[in-house]
């Protein structure tokens, strides 16, 4: 149960964070993009809340999961929650994250738990689409203008950080792996490299050497922006408790 | 009259009026959405769907749609179950399905090229790989001008 709240906490927090630049973005047509990726990230939380309070028992709803918690107990990833300052860094955090859901679905697609394994497989196919289309403007924007170059060398940098956390692995994480049911993020890391610095290298682009990294959203520790992104999403919920569409 | 319908096949028929409200051109059924029907001894109908996307908003309305038409036929128990495996593909959307959804002006899903669906012209451009719906892809026709949804293939 909580291995399949953390997969789907980074899910929900990017949804929620991509839907705030909906109308904000540079065009028509990556507008619907933003909204159709964080469509995708939301439909497959909410797949996996919805398995999640069944293998609970306890009577409590996605919508519990999503709306009820607090910022401790949400166990995303840093990387997700991180606000962007413009486009490139948008496109920077989403291209680092697919490259990593990619190879983690792929993986989670072969889960000894067949409904994971389902959830999973259905993701894979979506994270695949959000790839080509942010590493199509990784590459744009790198091999671009000098200032775009600029920008987007900047905005990886920005999220570079938080990506170590990404491959980290706790002790959850082991037990799964062990089972069958889940997959060890150190595992995916050689791939995620691989995609990573073929795309940076089409764009021109350098990789970050950044010996900091960031740490700490599985276990709750979050950076300052979980409890504004938390308060946008949850006040309606919690405004008027059980409301319904 | 006699007839030799059974409960299953009439069931079957009552869901071939179920469709997509976003292409209503499209049953469940041509979309390959409904993956299965079983009728128990006590008479209580379970329906089996599965998601075209994982986010896909139309889902809701056709667990609806589902309930509602077959209520309204007289089943009074019915439940909607969805599996997640194996994944959706456009695969399953038979060749019926695909001319049908041609002549709505939505270029079906499958090989390269993508014709356009007013002129059926090959040469054709993605202007938006995301279009108004988590299907489809916005394209345009290079020979007639005319802007066009593309359903994606997966």
């Amino acid at each position: 149960m909580t291995y399949l709240v953390r997969l789907a906490d980074d899910n929900v927090i990017l949804g929620q964070r991509l839907s705030e630049y909906i109308a904000h973005a540079p065009d028509l047509e990556e507008d619907l993009a933003v909204a159709n990726i964080s469509l995708d990230h939301i439909g497959v939380a909410q797949h996996l809340f919805s398995y999640a309070a069944e293998v609970e028992g306890e009577g409590r709803t996605e919508d519990d999961f999503a709306f009820w918690r607090t910022e401790r107990e949400f166990t995303n990833a840093l990387l997700v929650e991180q606000p962007h300052h413009g486009f490139g860094e948008l496109i920077a955090r989403q291209f680092l994250f697919d490259a990593y859901q990619l190879e983690l679905w792929q993986a989670l697609a072969r889960s000894s738990d067949e409904r994971l394994a389902g959830i999973a497989a259905k993701a894979h196919k979506e994270a695949r689409y959000h790839l080509r289309h942010t590493s199509s403007w990784v590459v744009r924007l790198g091999d671009g203008t000098e200032e775009s170059h600029r920008r987007m060398q900047d905005a990886i940098g920005a999220m570079w950080r938080f990506t170590g956390e990404l491959f980290e692995a706790d002790e959850l994480d082991r037990r799964m792996a062990a089972e069958g049911v889940g997959v060890d993020p150190m595992t995916l890391a050689p791939a995620w490299n691989a995609t990573v610095d073929e795309v940076l290298a089409e764009a021109t682009l350098q990789r970050p050497d950044d010996p900091y990294q960031a740490s700490g959203g599985r276990s709750g520790m979050h950076s300052e922006h979980l409890g504004h992104l938390l308060a946008e999403m949850q006040w309606m919920q919690r405004t008027y408790p059980q409301l319904q569409w | 009259m006699v007839t030799t319908e059974t409960p299953l096949q009439r069931i079957e028929d009552l869901l071939a009026g179920v469709v997509d409200p976003e292409i209503p051109v499209l049953s469940i059924g041509d979309l390959g959405v409904l993956r299965n029907v079983s009728v128990a001894g006590d008479g209580s109908v379970t329906v089996t769907i599965t998601p075209t996307y994982s986010g896909c908003p139309a889902l809701g309305v056709i667990e609806e749609d589902i309930v509602s038409v077959l209520e309204a036929a007289g089943y009074e128990r019915v439940a909607v179950d969805t599996v997640f495996s194996p994944a959706w593909t456009t695969d399953w959307m038979n060749d019926d399905a695909r001319r049908r959804l041609n002549d709505y002006g939505i270029a079906p899903p499958g090989p390269e090229p993508v014709l356009c669906p007013q002129c059926s012209a090959p040469e054709t451009t993605v202007v938006s790989p995301f279009g108004s719906t988590a299907c489809k892809a916005l394209m345009v026709c290079n020979e007639c001008q005319e802007p066009f949804d593309h359903f994606k293939a997966i």
